[in-house]
């Protein structure tokens, strides 16, 4: 099988942020990303899934360069971006978009939701006049909204549609990829379904590249192709999502997966959810070695004092645990 | 425009809009309006009280005469331009100048926000009237001067309300997003910060007004403002100070003008304040 | 209406007809209308209704913790043989705490910054039993046993910050168990945390339930989550109950449309749903339609559904209904 150029490659990520302490010490180092190495393939959906604190906005935020990284390197379709600045990382910009989770701080309550979706045309010069009309126009009907719509301010629109304008305003610009993150999570669970459709929907139609961030594991189920499980800054599974699912073989990923409320009171009350003992752990002090270890059912002497690294269990499954299932 | 529909709606706004709209409009049409020149000096008609009937029988005198028999009404009416200018100058100074300040500390912090920080403590130290009053004593007053002086003593409001205000913005989900499709930092600052602060901004430059033209009239008053012989209301004032028993009407007049254009610039402020959250609340 | 069968105590908690109004710049807006629903003493009730549903105003409104402006009447709000609504401030004191304890969906903002989580503790105890201090504080250490804290001696003495989002929460148990309550309300709990932590308060309230004969009511979104918890399941929408069944039969066949679509979306389902989203930009202060509140969502909704709200009626199995087109096809008393 030939190998494509993925769409974006990234080695060795690591993110350190400095967190100024209230005694005037020195500021603590936090490690918010740890040697991060990936690739998103073009046309896929590869969701960056994890408990708070696991890194996975940091990561995303990284890869569409919209954070420095303190080391490693970034290539996007191939070349080279880590040092990329000035007006060529501002052009640049087009190919990537963001969608929040909070439909109420995503959008300037000032502005119509027309200039709004405008942005990425006006900014790299895309369209204009009536040319930029029609374009904003296309983009509402394409997410299933009036265009006629488009003079007015978010506070007139509900967090669905406004979920939707955001959505608008991320592919008017046709870009590359669409980093999601968490942006269904505010959303009522009815109203998720149809905006995960209109997702799918997009990505169909336009060939889009989707970075999924999620912690609602049943909706990640239903679009990805891939996950990534994020624990401490670290990725510590990675596979194809019904891999994953069905047979994950990191404890952590385990856990999570059993931690899964199902539908079902007979099903449910039968059986043992298996708790993780401990508390999640900070990332200003990780744990040596395997960052999972302490709350780890199996952890040995390995685990203590040696950090795991990704390995690949098949074709399509990679594990960062030294006793993996 | 449907700001203008929208602005008639709230009463404060209504109101306030209406009595401004009489004010410029009086002193528009002063030349026509007043019945004598605010210069024209009638040595029989001395301190007359309102309603007084001129010498000659054409008409009375509305408001009456000063001490040496020149019409209040009609220095009332000139003066308004004055004061008005006076205010409006330097309302509008001090905000641009504020406003450039607050903004760029806010949102690039760092080495900018150190030195504005510094300057605003700076003009802070210094008690403003006692400034104004050497440096218009020094310089001599003048309409210019003046204006420079009241911008100077208030530009300070709008830096650190604005600072404030950009500094909660930059952080916004919508600012990120406007940072990742590739705006630059001026775009994102008129486009995204400023609009955002209008509200607060407005509501400090009717009140500012209002002290403006207080403040200018209280140099007048003093003697450091604006030139005695030019009519505006600080003049005014200062004229009236000595007849407060006897010719009440010199001091009262000017009062009760610059009272209703302050309550004016006041109602207006609050109208758009209203006018502004309501059409960005959620 | 739940006729108790002979034998049968009466339930410890028995609403009915509850209706609250907002008041707002046009007049008052109705919020919630005519709900009802019934928890007998032990029994686990989950409320499970989206954003706006009325769920969290129904539990607040119980307790006399409405916001200003808004208005609660109902028919029957009784807790234990007492008028809930028609309560004193005084007498309403004695239960909020003591006999009902509250647990919110923000353990952040639901504890006091400057307070330590041992003061913040020992403070209900203090007012409804008159304790001393020590006696309190050892009480406080068995409750943060009791919910699964480690060193609580140590831990009393720490501030809230100081907890994780978890850890957090289940002081906020402690602190609603603090009171030896009879019935606790828990809003929307876990929504804040993480899922793996989330399985274990959820598993911890169960444990509670089954030690201590605890009557607790869980309100969220997620109906999945009910499942584990849940004897009987009271699905809300636009303000007034849409369905309300015993757990093992909602999950199984519910009858509602609304509680099928939130069913379907619980469950993984491959199959997109592609219904058609109302286009039209209903302004959020816009007054609750007479007709069924699931109306424009419904693929069955016909004129007489958007025309009048159809009631809650009993239908077979321990159950009701409040949907023309169901209870069209089954026989069924009108709740009385």
């Amino acid at each position: 099988m030939t190998q494509a150029t993925p769409l974006f490659s990234a080695r060795g990520i690591a993110v350190t942020f400095h967190r100024k302490r209230w005694l005037g010490r020195h500021p603590q180092l936090v490690q918010a990303l740890r040697g991060i190495d990936l690739d998103i393939m073009s046309g896929e959906v590869l969701a960056l899934v994890g408990e708070s604190g696991s890194g996975k906005s940091t990561l995303a935020r990284v890869l569409i360069k919209a954070i420095a990284a303190t080391a490693g390197s970034l290539a996007f379709q191939g070349t080279d971006i880590t040092h990329l600045e000035g007006e060529r990382l501002r052009a640049m910009r087009r190919h990537f978009q963001i969608v929040f989770q909070d439909p109420f701080s995503s959008l300037n309550p000032r502005l119509s939701i027309g200039t709004a979706i405008a942005e990425p045309l006006i900014v790299h010069n895309l369209a204009a006049g009536e040319a930029l009309r029609h374009r904003v126009a296309e983009c509402l009907r394409m997410v299933g909204l009036d265009p006629t719509l488009s003079t007015r301010r978010p506070h007139e629109f509900s967090g669905g549609q406004r979920q939707r304008i955001c959505i608008a305003r991320a592919i008017a610009g046709q870009p590359l990829l669409i980093v999601a993150d968490e942006a269904l999570s505010a959303l009522d669970p009815s109203l998720r379904d149809r905006v995960l459709d209109l997702f799918q929907d997009l990505k169909t139609r336009f060939s889009l590249t989707y970075l999924f961030i999620s912690h609602d594991l049943r909706l990640v189920r239903r679009i990805a192709d891939r996950v990534a499980v994020m624990y401490l800054g670290q990725v510590i599974e990675i596979g194809a999502t019904k891999e994953v699912y069905n047979h994950p073989r990191h404890p952590y990923t385990q856990a999570l997966m059993s931690a899964i409320p199902v539908p079902d009171p007979l099903a449910e009350r039968s059986r043992h959810y298996p708790t993780l003992p401990g508390e999640p752990p900070s990332p200003s002090n990780p744990p040596q070695g395997c960052s999972f270890h302490p709350r780890c059912s199996r952890a040995g002497h390995l685990c203590r004092t040696q950090l795991p690294l990704l390995n690949k269990t098949s074709d399509r499954h990679e594990v960062a645990c030294h006793f993996p299932d | 425009m449907e700001y203008w529909r929208a602005l008639r709606r709230i009463p404060q706004a209504r109101n306030g809009v209406l009595m401004l709209v009489l004010i410029v409009l009086a002193t528009l049409i002063a030349p026509w309006l007043a019945p004598f020149s605010p210069m024209h000096v009638d040595p029989n008609a001395r301190l007359l009280p309102p309603l007084s009937p001129m010498v000659g029988g054409a008409s009375i005198y509305w408001l009456g005469t000063d001490s040496i028999g020149r019409d209040i009404l009609s220095r009332l009416l000139y003066g308004a331009r004055l004061s008005l200018t006076v205010g409006t100058l330097a309302v509008l100074l001090s905000a641009a100048f504020g406003t450039l300040v607050g903004a760029l500390s806010g949102y690039f912090g760092g080495k900018i926000d150190d030195f504005s920080a510094w300057l605003i403590d700076v003009q802070l130290s210094f008690p403003f009237l006692l400034l104004a009053i050497f440096v218009l004593g020094a310089v001599g007053g003048g309409t210019a001067a003046v204006v420079l002086i009241l911008a100077l003593g208030t530009w300070v409001n709008y830096a650190r309300i604005v600072r404030a205000q950009v500094l909660s913005i930059k952080n916004q989900s919508y600012v990120e997003a406007a940072r990742v499709t590739g705006a630059g930092a001026i775009r994102i600052l008129c486009v995204h910060c400023l609009p955002n602060t209008l509200s607060p901004i407005c509501v400090v430059a009717s009140f500012s007004m209002a002290q403006a033209i207080l403040t200018e009239a209280g140099l007048s008053f003093l003697g450091v403002g604006l030139d005695p012989s030019t009519p505006s209301w600080g003049t005014m004032l200062n004229d009236g100070r000595d007849y407060l028993l006897n010719a009440w009407w010199i001091a009262a007049m000017p009062g009760v003008a610059i009272g209703f254009t302050v309550l004016a610039v006041t109602l207006l402020g609050e109208g758009l304040r209203e006018l502004l959250d309501s059409s960005s609340s959620r | 209406m739940n006729t108790p069968a002979l034998g049968h105590p009466p339930p410890l908690l028995d609403v009915r007809g509850l209706s609250i109004s907002l008041r707002s710049r046009s007049g008052f807006i109705q919020v919630v209308s005519d709900v009802s629903f019934t928890v007998a003493a032990g029994e686990a009730l989950g409320i499970v209704g989206e954003s706006g549903s009325g769920k969290t105003l129904s539990m607040l409104s119980l307790l006399q913790l409405l916001p200003q402006g808004a208005v609660a009447r109902a028919e029957r709000a009784s807790y234990d043989g007492r008028d809930l609504l028609a309560q004193s401030n005084k007498q309403m004191a004695g239960i909020r705490g003591r006999e009902i304890a509250f647990v919110f969906q923000d353990s952040l903002t639901a504890l006091n910054p400057v307070l330590s989580i041992g003061q913040q503790i020992t403070e209900g105890m203090r007012l409804h039993f008159s304790m001393a201090k020590a006696d309190a504080e050892l009480r406080a250490v068995e409750l943060l046993l009791q919910v699964g804290i480690p060193d609580p001696s140590l831990r009393l003495r720490q501030y809230p910050h100081e907890f994780s989002g978890g850890m957090r929460q289940r002081v906020c148990i402690a602190m609603a168990l603090a009171g030896k309550p009879r019935l606790l309300i828990a809003d929307e709990p876990t929504t804040a945390l993480d899922v793996t932590v989330q399985a274990e308060i959820v598993n911890l309230i169960r444990q509670l339930q089954i030690d201590s004969g605890l009557t607790v009511i869980w309100v969220t979104h997620d109906l999945a989550l009910l499942a584990r918890i849940a004897d009987r399941v009271v699905v809300m929408y636009g303000g007034r109950v849409m369905e309300d069944a015993r757990a093992c039969d909602l999950f199984a066949t519910p009858r509602h449309p609304y509680a099928a679509a939130l069913l379907r979306s619980a469950r993984y389902d491959m199959t997109s749903s592609k219904q058609t989203d109302p286009i039209a930009t209903q302004s959020m202060e816009a007054p609750a339609p007479m007709g069924c509140p699931f109306a424009p969502r419904c693929d069955e909704a016909d004129d007489r559904c958007r025309a009048t709200a159809p009631s809650l009626v009993s239908v077979p199995g321990n159950a009701h209904v409040a949907c023309w087109a169901r209870a069209g096809e089954l026989p069924g008393t009108r709740l009385v």
